[in-house]
């Protein structure tokens, strides 16, 4: 039985760049279960907070411990991107790509993904250029790319931002999908029905700090905080 | 205006009557400056693709001195190589000098900073657009760099093709180290050259028609094999 890669624990966790402090310090517990949903004004540091926990972005200070070592940790999470990236190949190409880094063969490598983009409606797109695909489209294949590989923790950057409605109900059914199936979701997001419908545990950031974090019933009746119940009202908080 | 109807004419006879003479010389044009541009680029995309991918102490420097040496003067090449290669020079016991390898060797050297420019700003390019995802997708550098080389290949292919164009029509290093020899080392731009001071301009006027032929076919050729612009997108 291979250990799980959580919990994570984040502890004065820092992230500066050219001398500004964008994050932190942070302290933080990530369980292996339920949906961890990240809120917050514009500025207030979700995409660095994911970044940071991701190792995208190098800590000035603080420290990340997973439940396994680091390096074992790094190839057990995935990343999907506010805008998506896609690979300049077919759907199939990207599908196959992070299985192909892991020097699984190319012919097993396209028989996973085909069954793989069965659970994501991509099948027909298969043959098609990635790029041909529309946001929605786009949006699913980069999370059936960061899924194929079966990742313990997979962080999601605002992923229906620029979605229409139906696009989005797809992307959130596929990630309460996912979840029931025993990855870890972390994603932000600055819809509150988005945050409402998906989360088990809100973290609410301000101004690069985690300003209240708490289970999801709880925040969105009673946030212990000035701030959370602006934000929540919808009022413009700095 | 006469000249250049000769010229047309001369090319149209050229080429109907495949005169053996100028197949040859074209066929040499061609095993020359392509071979050049195959190794050109063998050392040169890896090398741009290096510099885009390596964080390093001087690289702006290291580029802009690439960039600098696009503008090559061929003759001066053709000086070095010539000095390099004679008989008293450190390579001459090689005795390559008035032979189609100098002359691939000049045209290489010639080519190769032009390589590393483009495939440099064409690798960076797809770097900035995938950096995010290979880092987050735990790629080795060298499966970054195989993965930005395989899907930047039409920048690659881009630019070997400039690489080629610059040593297809290149005369003056390959008229140094070359010699322009009668069935050694005579090249179509090396032929333009010498029927131009012989006067006959119509000839080589139909010559260079011939060489600019070449260059659009050779174009036309690889991007067919390669297969770029079947679709409206990648």
């Amino acid at each position: 039985m291979v250990a799980h890669l959580l919990p994570l624990a984040v502890r004065g966790a820092e992230v500066n760049r050219q001398g500004h402090r964008l994050l932190g310090p942070i302290d933080l517990d990530i369980t292996p279960q339920g949906i961890l949903v990240i809120i917050g004004p514009n500025g207030s540091g979700k995409t660095t907070m994911l970044r940071m926990l991701h190792g995208l972005d190098p800590l000035e200070s603080g420290s990340l411990t997973w439940a396994v070592d680091e390096n074992q940790a790094r190839l057990r999470q995935s990343f999907v991107f506010q805008s998506p990236i896609m690979l300049r190949r077919t759907v199939l190409s990207n599908l196959t790509y992070p299985l192909m880094l892991r020097g699984e063969g190319s012919r097993r490598a396209k028989v996973r993904a085909t069954a793989f983009a069965g659970r994501f409606q991509l099948e027909q797109f298969l043959p098609m250029s990635a790029g041909s695909l529309s946001g929605g489209e786009q949006q699913k294949l980069a999370l059936a790319r960061a899924l194929i590989s079966k990742p313990d923790i997979i962080f999601l950057d605002e992923p229906c931002a620029n979605l229409d409605g139906r696009a989005t109900r797809e992307i959130e059914s596929l990630l309460q999908e996912t979840n029931s199936s025993g990855t870890k979701i972390v994603l932000s997001t600055h819809d509150l029905g988005q945050a409402r419908r998906l989360a088990d545990q809100v973290v609410f950031l301000l101004n690069g700090c985690v300003h209240e974090i708490a289970d999801s019933a709880t925040f969105f009746a009673e946030p212990k905080s000035r701030a959370a119940t602006q934000f929540l009202a919808g009022d413009i908080i700095t | 205006m006469n000249d250049l109807i000769g010229g047309f004419r001369e090319a149209g006879f050229l080429l109907v009557s495949l005169d053996r003479d100028l197949l040859t010389i074209t066929l040499r044009s061609l095993y020359v400056s392509l071979t050049a541009v195959v190794i050109a680029s063998c050392i040169g995309i890896p090398i741009g693709a290096w510099l885009a991918l390596t964080r390093l102490a001087g690289r702006r420097y290291v580029i802009a001195g690439v960039n600098g040496l696009m503008g090559l003067p061929p003759v001066v090449v053709g000086l070095l190589v010539y000095i390099l290669f004679s008989r008293a020079g450190p390579l001459g016991v090689l005795g390559l000098l008035y032979t189609p390898t100098v002359m691939i060797i000049a045209q290489m050297i010639i080519a190769t900073p032009l390589i590393i420019s483009i495939s440099h700003q064409g690798i960076r390019e797809i770097w900035d657009d995938y950096r995010d995802l290979l880092l987050s997708l735990n790629a080795t550098k060298w499966q970054r760099m195989g993965t930005l080389i395989r899907d930047g290949r039409y920048a690659l292919l881009i630019a070997s093709l400039a690489g080629f164009g610059r040593a297809i029509g290149e005369v003056g290093a390959i008229m140094i180290v070359g010699g322009n020899i009668d069935q050694a080392t005579r090249v179509l731009t090396t032929a333009i050259a010498l029927e131009t001071s012989k006067g006959n301009f119509a000839f080589a006027l139909g010559l260079g028609f011939i060489l600019i032929i070449l260059a659009v076919a050779v174009n036309m050729v690889i991007h067919g094999l390669v297969r770029t612009e079947r679709t409206a997108l990648w």
